[in-house]
Parts: structure tokens; sequence; C-alpha cells
């Protein structure tokens, strides 16, 4: 579903990113865990075309993404609160993304009754615009919003950080439904490793953006990713 | 103490995003500053010497205090409209081992080193200074007078803080004093009570016992408290976050369907209108500009220049072109990574940018035609214009738009706010009128008025035959534009 070739980043003089070949299959749950400037937003930048590669390409569907704006149709993302529209109630929020998807009012309504108890009542028909909600319930609207549509990709960026701890469960078991009976393709960054594992297939550890493990998510992942990052602290 | 707030302002302002880049602005604002200083220097020198040739024998300071209140009014007016309270980031500074009361006053005092506080001396002083040396009134007594005045210059400076924090949240709550305001001017207009009078004789007094300076003195150290008092009051973070609990406004502008494929970005577009500051100031300005015939129909002056009709003509259809449009996509910029991440083919968000100006001029082109009064080629010109504006400033507008890198914050007052602005803003908005008059003026006098005015029309017609080319030659530049624009808009701070 989703390749990147050779790819690579610059900022003034440093690599903050640089792939050389990664292939994510459709359906897959991906999950990238890194320390803070290990360049995973960088690369959903990359993959939505929000930055410019400074080398390589990402294919979404074997669409170039800086050069053709065909893949947005199917794909959804939630990167962070520039996300959002302030002035707009949560409501009209998602009543407009789902017009761009083509989803009418209708659809949306009933698209969101499953998302009643993840609300948890303080979203919908509280009359308050997006920039007024706590970071927890404008997080929780991206990420509904994100799964607008039926994407066949949705990108996710630390969508478990600022939630409360019943909505991370709640969420977790919502990706994990959705790539298995969707076959969505999921793509979600982490800092929690115990939520990526119980949620990703595939998980792939990036450190000062370059891929160091890429791993199918077994018993055994955990275990590893934790000493992992714990050997940076052993050896110091 | 002092110090070290001192220090952490004139970090941030080194330090913004802006410092360096808009030098073309800050070159503006320090010519605007000089030109008003000089200006009210000229008007502090020259006021003596005026009064006495324009009242002889009279005594010009008794002139001069006789207006002193109307002056002060009117500071006050200006106050409000154009000084704000300046803003010091206390967040981070509550958890801090800072006394609340160092921090208001640092505030406080630095709301002294205004430049709105500084243009009163250069009238005040040298007009003191000829009234002791030509009209020989004592050094002493002119001296308190000076005191006197500019320390009620400076009361106005923290009055004004008072009645923003008051009446800033709800503004029809001024209403009935400013009407009181106007009742009392009306009486002392009409002599029936001379208000001003009695203030004059006042400060006429207080010549003559200036130890009564002290009067205002006190005022000014009781206004000080005041704004100390509720400053402190408000250093809490729930003053700050309990004003926006109020109810969201969900006006569905329902009436937006019929314009097909770019409905939802239209009403989007009337709702960052209608829901945000500075945006819905555009539109009320649009209005107050459509009575800018006015002053150049009636007037003789201008009834053989009709190319000055043109410019009169792109600017009552246009103003809200002008005004929107040229910040255009800096509105969006908030939450533009999301506007290019969704799905949204770049060139119909142009499209329903255009659309909705276009309206606009067709909205105002509509209310223009009561000038109609002033003769039916006025009307016609008015129409051609309009239709330039459709066809040719749009594009046009919307081609500079695509130099916009700076990001706008709604929320703010459009007073004085210069936030967004750059070079390409003073640019653009010449071709926009200059060339219509060109071309206006060139065939007005050498064909023919209807010629002219058809030609202006017929250049506008093409530009909306043309538009879909025209749109995705946009599309084409504006997705050129993007990653500039994306990082543009994630720098916060003017």
């Amino acid at each position: 579903m989703i390749t990147a070739t050779n790819l690579s980043k610059v900022y003034n003089g440093t690599k903050v990113l640089d792939i050389e070949h990664l292939d994510i299959p459709s359906g897959q749950n991906f999950g990238l865990v890194g320390n803070n400037g290990a360049g995973k937003t960088t690369f959903f930048s990359l993959l939505l075309d929000l930055i410019q590669p400074t080398t390589g390409n990402i294919f979404n569907k074997d669409i170039t993404v800086s050069e053709s704006e065909d893949w947005k149709p199917f794909t959804n993302s939630f990167i962070d609160e520039s996300f959002l529209i302030g002035y707009l109630t949560p409501e009209e929020y998602f009543y407009f993304i789902g017009e761009l998807r083509n989803r009418n009012k209708a659809d949306i309504d009933s698209f969101l009754m499953q998302f009643e108890d993840l609300f948890n009542g303080e979203i919908i028909g509280r009359k308050k615009y997006l920039r007024d909600l706590s970071k927890g319930n404008q997080k929780k609207v991206g990420i509904v919003a994100a799964l607008i549509g039926n994407p066949e990709v949705v990108i996710l960026d630390e969508p478990f950080a600022n939630l409360d701890p019943t909505t991370q469960i709640r969420l977790k078991k919502l990706l994990k439904d959705l790539s298995q009976t969707t076959g969505t393709t999921v793509l979600i960054s982490s800092h929690d490793l115990i939520h990526v594992t119980e949620v990703c297939e595939r998980i792939v550890v990036l450190d000062k953006g370059v891929i160091v493990r890429d791993l199918e998510t077994s018993e055994a992942t955990l275990n590893e990713l934790e000493t992992y990052f714990s050997a940076e602290i052993a050896e110091s | 103490m002092f110090k070290k707030f001192a220090w952490l302002e004139w970090k941030s302002f080194l330090r913004s995003a802006s410092f360096g880049k808009s030098l073309g602005l800050k070159i503006l604002m320090v010519f605007l500053a000089l030109y008003f200083s000089a200006m009210f220097l000229f008007f502090g020198v020259a006021l003596f010497p005026l009064l006495k040739e324009l009242f002889p024998g009279q005594d010009p300071l008794v002139i001069v205090n006789k207006f002193a209140l109307v002056y002060f009014t009117f500071e006050l007016i200006f106050r409000f409209v154009l000084q704000s309270l300046p803003v010091m980031d206390i967040k981070p500074l509550m958890v801090l081992p800072f006394k609340k009361t160092k921090v208001v006053n640092f505030v406080l005092v630095k709301s002294l080193f205004s430049f709105y506080n500084f243009l009163p001396l250069l009238l005040i002083i040298p007009f003191g200074l000829f009234c002791i040396l030509k009209e020989g009134y004592s050094t002493s007594g002119m001296i308190g007078w000076m005191v006197a005045m500019y320390a009620t210059t400076l009361c106005m400076n923290f009055f004004n803080f008072i009645i923003k924090k008051r009446f800033t949240e709800n503004l029809k709550a001024l209403i009935p004093i400013v009407a009181a305001g106007v009742i009392i001017a009306l009486l002392d207009y009409l002599d029936l009570f001379d208000l001003t009078g009695y203030f004059g004789q006042l400060l006429n007094y207080l010549v003559l016992n200036p130890y009564l300076a002290v009067v205002p003195l006190v005022l000014l150290v009781i206004l000080y408290f005041w704004n100390h008092q509720n400053l402190k009051g408000k250093f809490y973070l729930d003053a700050d976050l309990k004003g926006k609990s109020k109810a969201a406004n969900t006006r569905e502008f329902g009436w937006t369907k019929r314009f097909g494929s770019i409905a939802p970005f239209l009403q989007q577009d009337l709702k960052l209108i209608w829901r945000n500051k500075r945006p819905k100031t555009t539109i009320y300005l649009s209005f107050i500009f459509l009575a800018y015939g006015l002053i150049f129909y009636p007037n003789d002056t201008y009834q053989d220049m009709p190319a000055f009709f043109v410019f009169v003509g792109i600017f009552i259809t246009g103003i809200f072109m002008i005004n929107f449009g040229q910040f255009i996509p800096s509105w969006d910029a908030s939450y533009y990574s999301m506007i290019m991440a969704q799905n949204i083919p770049m060139r119909q968000y142009l499209a329903s940018k255009m659309g909705l100006i276009t309206v606009s001029v067709v909205i105002l082109a509509i209310l223009s035609t009561p000038y109609v009064y002033f003769g039916w080629n006025i009307l016609l010109l008015n129409l051609a214009c309009a239709l330039y504006n459709m066809g040719v400033n749009i594009p046009l507008l919307l081609y500079s738009g695509s130099f916009n890198k700076k990001r706008i914050d709604l929320d703010k007052s459009p007073f004085m706010n210069y936030q967004g602005t750059g070079a390409s803003q003073w640019l653009v908005g010449l071709p926009l009128v200059l060339i219509p008059i060109f071309f206006f003026w060139i065939l007005n006098k050498f064909i023919s008025y209807e010629v002219a005015v058809g030609f202006l029309a017929g250049l506008g017609v093409i530009g909306l035959i043309l538009r879909p080319a025209l749109l995705t030659y946009l599309a084409q530049r504006y997705r050129k534009r993007k990653y500039v624009m994306l990082q543009g808009f994630k720098q916060k701070g003017d």
C-alpha cells in the first residue's frame, strides 16, 4: 500500500530522516516508535505531502504523493491540533469532513452513533467551539474525524497522548478492529510501548531518522523494545 | 525585578518570528511615528501664534483651556480605539517566585512608555513655553498648568484601560454612556450648559494657583491603583479561561447548498467570517466604504476627472475583495495543514474563495446602484468596475495571495493590527486600482467615455470567460508554494 524509497529529509544540514526502503502492505496495522526527534512526525508529514522530501519518494497506492493529489480521497489523517478548525463546533467539523468525503449529514450522524461511549457526552450537542474544548476532547474529535468516509489509509500521530485511560483502552480496541474488519491500513506512532505492541502487527523503531528495528509483533516484542530503549541508559 | 522583566520583554521583541523579516513594515511604522511627532510638534509650536492671529485681543491660554475638555474627550476616544493594555505572558510567571504586585506594576509602568503618551508632550510643552515667554504668565503657574495637563493625559491612559476592561466584552453597555456624552456635548454646543467653559475656568484658576496641579496627580495615583487592583484580581488562569465559555452560534448557511461542489467551502468561509473578530470587521468596513462615493460624486473638483471615479468604483464594489482577498490563504493559516491533507483539491479550494468574493462584488454593486442619483454615467462606470473586479482583480489578488506565508490569528482585533501583513500586501493594492485607472484615462482622453467604460467591462468579461483556465494556473501556483506556506503559517508571534 505504502512504499518509501530512498527517502530522506535534511533540515539545515542535519539529516532528520533517512529511509532506504520501507514497504507497508495493505491492511497492516503499522506502528512507529522512537524517542523525540527520531523522525516519526517527519515521516508522516512526508507521507501527507506537508513537507518536501530532500531525496526519494513516497508512494501511496502507487501514487507519488508529492506529484499528484489523487491519494487524498482514500487517505485520512490526524497529526495535531492544526488539523482542527477552531471556530467550528465538533458536529460542524464532522459534517465538513463528511462532505469532503461524500458523506451526507445522515451518514455522519449514524457514523457518530458508534462513538457515543468514546465521546462520553462531552462533545456532541454541547454548543462549544473546538477551540474551547480540552486537549483530550480535541484529540478525540480529530481521531474520529480521521475515520470518516471509510478511508483505506488512516494516519494518526501519537493518538494515545492526552487521552484518559478509559479512552485509551477504547481506542486500542477500535484501531485493532479497524484493520481486521475493514482491511484499513492504519499507521500510528506512539511513545507508549505497551499500547503499540497491543495494537500493531508490525513495529518499526526509528532512531535519528534511521530504521533500527523492524519487528513482527509477538509475545517477545514488548520485552525486546524495552530492552532496546533501556540499552542507552545501561550504557551510560 | 523590573530589570528581569524588561530583559524578558526585550528578548521577546528581538526573537519574535517576524523580527527582521518585515523590515518594510517596521520602516513604515517608524516613518508614521516620525510623521505624527513632527505634526504634533509643529502644531504645538504654531498653536500660540495661530490663536493670536485668529483671535486678536484674546488670551490664547484661555481659549486653549476652553477646548481642553473637548481635547481630552477625543483623546480618550482615540485611545479606546487604538491603544490596549500591554500584554505580558503571565502564565509561565505564575508558579515562579515573583510577587504578583511587581508583575502588575511592571505592566502598568510599561504602559506609560507608550507612544500615545509621548505625543501630548509635544503639544503641551511648546505651548506652555510660549505662554511664559510671550504672554508673561508666571513660570510657576505655567509649570503647574503643564503638569496638570500632562497628568490628565496620563489619567486618560489608565482610565482607558478601566473602560476597556469593563466594556470590550460587552460593547452594547457602552451605548447609554455614549448617548449621555452626546447629549452633554449637544447641550454644550447649544450653549445651554457650558461644561467646557466651566472646565476652562477651572484650568484658568489652576494657573493662578499652581499648587492645585496636585489634584490631577492624585487622580492619576488613584487610577493607577484602581488598575492595579483590577489586574491583580486577574492574575489567575480562570480569568483567562472564564470568558471563553460562550455558547456556540450554530447558524447553518443552508442556502449555500445551491452553489454545488464549492458549497461546503463557502459555508466554511462564511462561518470563518461570522465567528471571528478580524474577518468580521471586513464586512462592516465594506458597508462603511459604500458611502465613499458621497465624498467624490457631489464634489465639483472631481467632475472633470472621470478617471478618479474609476478609483471610487473599484473601491466601493471591491472593498471586501481587497480586505478579505489580500489575506487569502492566511485566514486558513491555523488549519492549513488539514486543508492540504484532506480530500480538498486545490482548484476547488481556490474556486470557492473566488466564488465568495465574486458574490460580495455583486452584492456591493447592487447596493451601490442608488448612486445613479449622480448620473447614469456613474452607475454604468460602477457596474463596469464591478465586472473588472470580478474578471481581473480577483485572479490578480489570488495570485498575489500565493506569496502569503504569514499567519493570522483570527481572534485579534483588526485596528492597527499588522499581523499577516508583508510587503506583498502593500504592493498588490496599487495595480488593483492603477491599471484600470490608466486604461480608462487613456481611452477617455483620446476616444470617449463610453468606449473607456466598455473597455473596462470588456476586460472583466474576458477575465470571467478565462476563469477556468486562470484557476488551473493558480492551483498550480499554490501547489508549488504549499510547503513554504505551511512552514510560514506555523510561525506564531507577530
